[in-house]
């Protein structure tokens, strides 16, 4: 306690005062910068994993109980030919660790903890010593997670979901510590959350420089904030969710047993209570981004920055009373369904404010079209066609029929794939130069780029085809069915498209890499964009700022205003006076 | 000079050939979210980091508890007859007394705060050790009846009644025990003189997680031994 309220507030030293060896500068470093970059290790790394587990799904779909390439050398009594319970496994993991793994540390993690203090002009977060154990408590809950693949049975495979019983009995999936390992890691992800969703949110709060008011905020601390209030408040129904379920699989208990009087549909309750909010936690952080990357490049201020700010706030409050659509066919009561709808279409409201506030900032633009600007207009349009299908689903006629299919599947990855990965990715390439101090290559920028744009689309576009052809999800062989056998060929189609997916990531590993050590060194501000982080030196030192810290005398976003010479004004410029010269 | 929104701004990058110096006045604020005109002066939080933190981490708990007292009741609903036949009662009687106990706990702490307002610190000191040894008192208590259930058949795996009781009076009592962990270690911060300069809030931070935690147990009575 004392510790970390002497960082806070009390003496501040300038930076390079502090030589620390190097486990308390790369491991257990209480730097915000530090452990920003590491819960982005942790997530690119994970996403490896997610992504070959994706790719084993996709060549079981599209050759089914064909060896698997290169899996011949794990799976060696079959030959690389995957079981029907391996299968279950390989999507069960990937989407686990795709959410859980990727997309929570590299959105929430790492830009919450790189931006969180950067741009709201703190020296850290509130809590140093918390966020350095909100890491490594979640790095813990990765190596239980991954763990899972090792032990007997294997690892979980009753979906991502874990819907009950089939989750709660270990007999039915034949898998029993890897279910149970699920569970433990997502408990210990839970602590891990709340510590970070608490110390966001005190940051930001508490923490803002003078002259920081909540509404001249950039976009993505507005979205992480609200981000971290959400997964403060629906990460513990998880918790105890899971809890539940550890006890009917160890102790015996029977919350979602039916058998000893437990009820199935309550699992389901919980987990959505807390999936839908998930959602918005998985897609908040990326909306924030977008706000961010594009009026920089765009060289106009945001579009509505109010309305942007309110929206979020909107999406947040609704994202607790729709999380029943999730569960249509469950066997409500109609009437419930109908009221679910209902307030799944008003979600659309505030999500297309957003969308058309993002075209109002683009109209008439000279758009800049950088790396990290095609991602984030990668995110605004693929997060249209993921919102529109979402649509689609919301209303029970229509979810009846397509309930379970791939268009199903197809909607999830246009919201978590092309709009929070590609939000990822517009991140990593705009505070690449701020986060490592180095500027990352364009060539190779747009050699990842385009490949997986094109290729995406190429990927899960098709999977609404079929879906709405009736092929449903966590199939282990469409072609055991007759009415699939003659789409089978949009499988295949798929199946290279994913892999050509998968192979234009390696542009992004070598540039990463490439960057990071050999990359040119950055600017102060390679941009010219106005927010807080762009004064500090890139890489920040330790503490961000030397002996001051920056005041801030207006919002974020004016650009080409016609108060200064350049097309930019960085919030810190003191107001102009009416004689003409400015204050200081 | 202010810019129309369909205008394009006027040059790509940053732009060098403007007119040195402002144009005018400064333009009423735009989109940038921007508000009067006036020095920044430096923030005066109203709530100290800790209590800040403390009150968003019971803002979470709530919803965990929430969780399972919901769990609670949809389990229940299911049952044609609860408590269900042939199971163990709850002690009712003991647990009443044991909830006055904690609750004597929360007063003693409320009394604690005080004396740390007024600057006594022997008071502070004396009143933190008995609000721990009521809140240790009640563990105690809580540990002897469930030894008592197990004794009389009422075991975890025995079906809906004993789950639900273990899970959420479990649930409970390891936040009692954390919180008295916590407390342990404000009280020892406390017998050194660390609070002694006007540096209240960790142990207004440490109240504060105290009566949340005696404040849930009067609902868990009701919802689990009462109804």
């Amino acid at each position: 306690m004392s510790a970390t309220s002497a960082t806070a507030h009390a003496h501040v030293e300038p930076a390079g005062h502090h030589e620390l060896g190097f486990v308390r500068t790369y491991m257990f470093s209480t730097d915000h910068k530090m452990i920003a970059r590491q819960f982005l290790f942790l997530g690119l790394s994970m996403m490896i994993i997610g992504g070959l587990l994706a790719l084993v799904v996709r060549w079981e779909l599209a050759w089914p109980e064909t060896p698997v390439p290169g899996l011949g050398m794990i799976l060696t009594e079959t030959g690389g030919i995957l079981e029907p319970s391996q299968y279950n496994m390989a999507f069960t993991m990937h989407a686990t660790i795709m959410i859980f793994f990727v997309i929570m540390p590299i959105l929430a993690g790492a830009f919450g903890n790189f931006c969180i203090p950067l741009m709201i002009g703190a020296r850290d977060m509130a809590f140093p010593f918390l966020n350095m154990l909100s890491f490594w408590v979640a790095a813990v809950a990765g190596v239980l997670m991954l763990a899972g693949f090792f032990v007997p049975g294997g690892h979980a495979a009753a979906g991502w979901t874990s819907y009950a019983p089939l989750s709660a009995v270990p007999e039915y999936t034949g898998t029993n510590w890897g279910q149970n390992l699920w569970c433990i890691s997502l408990f210990v992800l839970g602590i891990s959350s709340m510590m970070g969703a608490i110390n966001y949110i005190t940051t930001i709060i508490n923490m803002r420089a003078p002259g920081m008011k909540l509404f001249r905020m950039p976009l993505v601390v507005w979205s992480l904030f609200i981000t971290a209030i959400l997964l403060l408040l629906a990460l513990p129904v998880l918790t105890s969710g899971v809890a539940m379920l550890l006890f009917d699989r160890t102790l015996g208990t029977s919350w979602f047993k039916p058998s000893g009087g437990g009820e199935p549909l309550l699992w389901q309750h919980l987990f959505w209570y807390f999936g839908h909010p998930e959602v918005y936690i998985l897609i908040l952080p990326a909306m924030g981004i977008a706000s961010e990357i594009l009026p920089v490049f765009c060289r106009k201020p945001i579009f509505g920055y109010h309305a942007m700010a309110f929206s979020m706030i909107a999406i947040a409050f609704l994202s607790w009373v729709v999380y029943g659509h999730h569960m249509f066919v469950s066997g409500m009561n109609p009437a419930l369904g109908m009221a679910f709808t209902v307030t799944t279409m008003i979600i659309a409201v505030p999500s297309a404010i957003k969308t058309f506030n993002w075209l109002g900032t683009l109209w008439g633009a000279r758009i800049q079209f950088t790396v990290p600007m095609l991602n984030a207009l990668a995110f605004v349009s693929m997060f249209v066609i993921g919102g529109l299908s979402g649509i689609f689903m919301a209303s029970t006629p229509v979810d009846i029929y397509i309930q379970d299919t791939y268009f199903i599947v197809a909607h999830i990855h246009y919201v978590v794939f092309g709009g929070s990965i590609f939000g990822a990715f517009a991140a990593i390439y705009y505070w690449f130069p701020k986060m490592f101090g180095r500027m990352t290559n364009t060539v190779l920028g747009h050699l990842h780029f385009w490949p997986t744009f094109v290729f995406f689309n190429l990927t899960f576009f098709p999977m609404h085809i079929i879906g709405v052809g009736g092929q449903m999800r966590r199939i282990y062989n469409p072609m055991q069915y007759e009415f699939l056998q003659h789409q089978q060929h949009w499988n295949v189609f798929i199946t290279m498209s994913a892999l050509a997916l998968g192979l234009g990531q390696i542009p992004f590993v070598i540039n990463f890499f490439w960057s990071l050590f050999a990359g040119k060194k950055a600017p102060l501000n390679p941009w010219n964009a106005n927010t807080l982080e762009w004064t500090a030196a890139s890489p920040p030192p330790h503490l961000n700022w030397g002996p001051t810290l920056p005041t801030v005398y207006r919002g974020p976003y004016e650009y080409s205003s016609p108060e200064s010479r350049d097309d930019w004004l960085p919030q810190t410029a003191p107001p102009v006076t009416a004689a003409g010269a400015r204050r200081h | 000079m202010t810019q129309g929104l369909l205008e394009a701004p006027p040059k790509r990058g940053p732009v060098t050939d403007r007119p040195n110096g402002p144009v005018g006045p400064p333009p009423p604020p735009t989109g940038g979210g921007d508000g009067p005109d006036r020095e920044p002066s430096p923030r005066r939080p109203v709530l100290d980091n800790i209590q800040l933190a403390v009150l968003f981490l019971i803002g979470g708990e709530v919803m965990f508890f929430a969780a399972l007292i919901a769990a609670l009741f949809v389990t229940r609903l299911g049952q044609p007859l609860w408590p269900p036949p042939h199971q163990p009662r709850l002690p009712v009687g003991v647990t009443g007394v044991n909830t006055l106990v904690l609750l004597a706990s929360s007063v003693m702490m409320a009394r604690a705060v005080g004396a740390l307002a007024r600057g006594e610190e022997s008071r502070l000191v004396k009143r933190l050790a008995a609000t721990a040894g009521l809140g240790a008192l009640f563990l105690l208590v809580q540990g002897y009846e469930w030894a008592r259930l197990i004794g009389f058949g009422l075991t975890v795996s025995a079906g809906t009644y004993g789950a639900t009781f273990y899970t959420l009076i479990g649930a409970h009592a390891a936040h009692v025990f954390g919180a008295l962990v916590w407390l342990s270690v404000t009280l020892v911060l406390a017998s050194h003189g660390r609070f002694a300069h006007g540096r209240t809030a960790p142990v207004k931070a440490c109240a504060m997680f105290w009566h949340f935690v005696v404040g849930l147990w009067p609902i868990l009575y009701v919802a689990v031994y009462l109804l």
